[in-house]
């Protein structure tokens, strides 16, 4: 666990700080290319997160791809193999699905079959909130969660994405690195420059807090971290603690901080159904039951495709009002 | 052709049959573990392709492509280890049968059942060696059940676009399992599924081991050039069924009995003899060391330990 989110006067958005992520293990290391749908060029992708990239860097390590991501992420395992560090841009989070077999099949599996490593990065652009309906909304990190072989990270502030950006590029295993794109301009942080690291399995506590603990991860931590203020004017005092990495999840941090509050609620943006929260929870139940003052409690997304307008899709996703009123609950349990 | 590498394309497709006459022998008595796969038929192909490679080059073979494993130094006895779950495979007991079998000192990548996830993975194997200037190339294979997979077409796409140094060998073997070639697709050339992508494609006899020979070396001398990616069809017969398990009733017995006329070590061994570049004497000398070869092969691996439990998280991660 480490808290460290940096200091000094510079603030950059959670996307510039992705970007200048790349371009400082690009600068660093040859072996590191970008790959992807519309990355290159002036583009520089959907989000503009690799803009001026290929200017700098040449279209040699800054390919674009046609659309097929079994194709290209398949491709990404061959080059990983042969010592090469491609981070590859998967347009939406959504469309994962269709490179499947090239993750949890081979990726995933390779060094355990025969010793061969992987250490290519998927920067995969998840979660929803902005109107973008079932297929450009969704947070699939239960899926690669599930699967042994992969590392899964999942970073809420600027600090974060740029320096577990950098320790999943330097990483010798396949790594799945969910970007919450509703986060991409709407937060600004302190973010130290050149080569700042953050490890890779280690949550943090971002506010501390005494009676009762959220733990979240991604755009959800800016929900819990809002809540948790309104929760303070009526004395309630709730800690938060942001994952920052799914797989491997550090759970020394969850259990340390309901060991002190002895109330947990678990609050993601997917779906709750055996979400990544389920584990959350069973490991707090099987560990920590001795503290627990009230059920282990669970928010995240209802169990149906995401939803389009507004009032559905508000009613789909947890926010800051719903940690609210969970919380509310746990502490008068 | 180079008398001796008619000799050594025949030494290696008859170790390659021994091995697995032995290996079919040995699962039919019940000394084997789970399914293997027999490669009977695809001699010429495995044998053929793999011989084309240098020394630096990569290749990810198939399950119906022993003799390149042979060919690229993977032992007999190792590769017994791994059909047998032996620690002293190159899985370690953790993948089956040819599967997992990858080895990157001797250039070789490990299959993964979910076809045709060789395709991209070779791709970027190539697209490695064209990022750092190399002049090596990527080979691997696919059957005619994996040309109808979506990641062929991707990867071959891909790969025209890019020029790759990459090489592709089909080995059309006329079945996916029990699915003949006019259920699987409404044409029959294979090659020309590959050319429409722009890759160099051309169909040869996949039972004459000089021409597969031929047709590969072309292709990786096109690709050590920088001259792009070739697919080559090869035109076989699976000759036993999908695995071990499988009598492949669904065969007609006409169409084996047509391709055993054809079968390529019988074949070659014919051409080898009417041509004088060996006699019988040569010839039942090269079956000997083979068949001493593959039954120490078999003794070492039969009596190496089994990988130890307390090892089984060891190596998820690097």
């Amino acid at each position: 666990m480490s808290g460290d989110q940096g200091t000094g006067g510079r603030e950059l958005t959670y996307l510039e700080a992705i970007a200048e992520a790349l371009a400082v293990e690009m600068e660093r290391d040859e072996r590191v290319l970008v790959l992807g749908e519309d990355v290159g060029g002036t583009f520089g992708g959907a989000f503009k997160v690799t803009k001026g990239l290929a200017e700098r860097f040449g279209d040699r390590r800054v390919m674009n791809t046609p659309i097929a991501e079994l194709g290209f992420v398949g491709m990404a395992n061959g080059m990983a193999l042969m010592g090469l560090r491609p981070v590859v841009e998967v347009q939406f989070a959504d469309f994962i699905s269709t490179a499947f077999d090239s993750i949890v099949q081979f990726a995933a599996t390779n060094h355990y079959r025969w010793g061969g490593a992987i250490p290519w990065v998927i920067r995969a652009p998840s979660d929803g909130g902005i109107r973008s309906g079932p297929f450009h909304s969704q947070n699939p990190e239960a899926w690669f969660v599930h699967t042994p072989g992969l590392k899964v990270v999942a970073p809420a502030t600027p600090a974060d994405a740029k320096g577990l950006l950098i320790s999943a590029i330097r990483d010798d295993n396949p790594v799945i690195f969910f970007e919450a794109k509703p986060l991409y301009r709407s937060v600004r942080g302190p973010v130290p420059e050149g080569e700042y690291l953050v490890p890779i399995g280690d949550a943090r506590i971002a506010r501390r807090g005494s009676d009762v603990t959220v733990v979240t991860y991604g755009s959800q931590l800016h929900e819990a971290l809002a809540a948790a203020e309104r929760l303070a004017i009526d004395g309630i005092d709730t800690e938060v603690v942001d994952l920052r990495t799914l797989k491997p999840l550090d759970v020394d941090t969850v259990l340390d901080s309901v060991a002190r509050t002895g109330r947990v609620l678990v609050v993601h943006s997917a779906n709750r159904n055996a979400g990544v929260g389920a584990e959350v929870a069973a490991r707090i139940a099987e560990e920590a039951f001795m503290w627990l003052d009230a059920p282990v409690t669970r928010l995240g997304g209802l169990d149906i495709p995401i939803p389009f307008s507004p009032p559905l899709e508000d009613a789909y996703r947890p926010d800051a009002t719903k940690i609210e009123t969970a919380v509310r609950k746990l502490v008068a349990f | 052709m180079d008398a001796d590498l008619r000799i050594s394309l025949h030494a290696w497709m008859v170790l390659t049959r021994t091995f697995d006459d032995a290996m079919v022998s040995m699962w039919k008595q019940g000394r084997g573990l789970g399914g293997t796969f027999s490669q009977r038929g695809h001699e010429a192909i495995s044998v053929g392709a793999g011989m084309a490679l240098g020394p630096d080059d990569v290749v990810a073979p198939m399950h119906r492509d022993l003799g390149t494993y042979l060919l690229r130094g993977m032992s007999p006895e190792r590769i017994f280890s791994n059909l047998l779950g032996k620690a002293t495979g190159p899985s370690r007991g953790r993948d089956a049968n040819l599967h997992g079998m990858g080895d990157l000192d001797l250039g070789i990548i490990g299959y993964v059942s979910h076809i045709p996830q060789a395709l991209p993975t070779t791709l970027g194997v190539a697209m490695a060696f064209r990022y750092r200037g190399e002049r090596r190339v990527a080979m691997t294979f696919v059957g005619d059940g994996g040309t109808c997979s979506g990641g062929f077409h991707e990867t071959l796409n891909m790969a025209a676009l890019y020029r790759a140094p990459f090489v592709l060998v089909i080995e059309n073997n006329q079945y996916a399992y029990s699915t003949p070639l006019h259920q699987q697709m409404a044409v029959s050339d294979l090659a020309a599924r590959a050319a429409s992508y722009g890759v160099a494609a051309e169909r040869v006899d996949g039972n004459d081991v000089e021409a597969v020979y031929r047709a590969v070396s072309a292709a990786v001398e096109r690709a050590r050039n920088g001259e792009g990616p070739s697919a080559i069809e090869a035109v076989t017969m699976r000759m036993l069924g999908h695995a071990i398990h499988d009598g492949a009733e669904y065969v007609p017995a006409e169409l084996l009995e047509e391709w055993a006329a054809k079968d390529p070590i019988e074949r070659h061994r014919n051409v080898l003899l009417e041509d004088g570049v060996v006699d019988t004497v040569d010839l039942e000398k090269m079956h000997e060391v083979a068949q001493q070869r593959i039954t120490e092969a078999i003794a070492e691996a039969e009596k190496a330990p089994y990988p130890d439990p307390a090892t089984v998280t060891e190596g998820v991660y690097a």
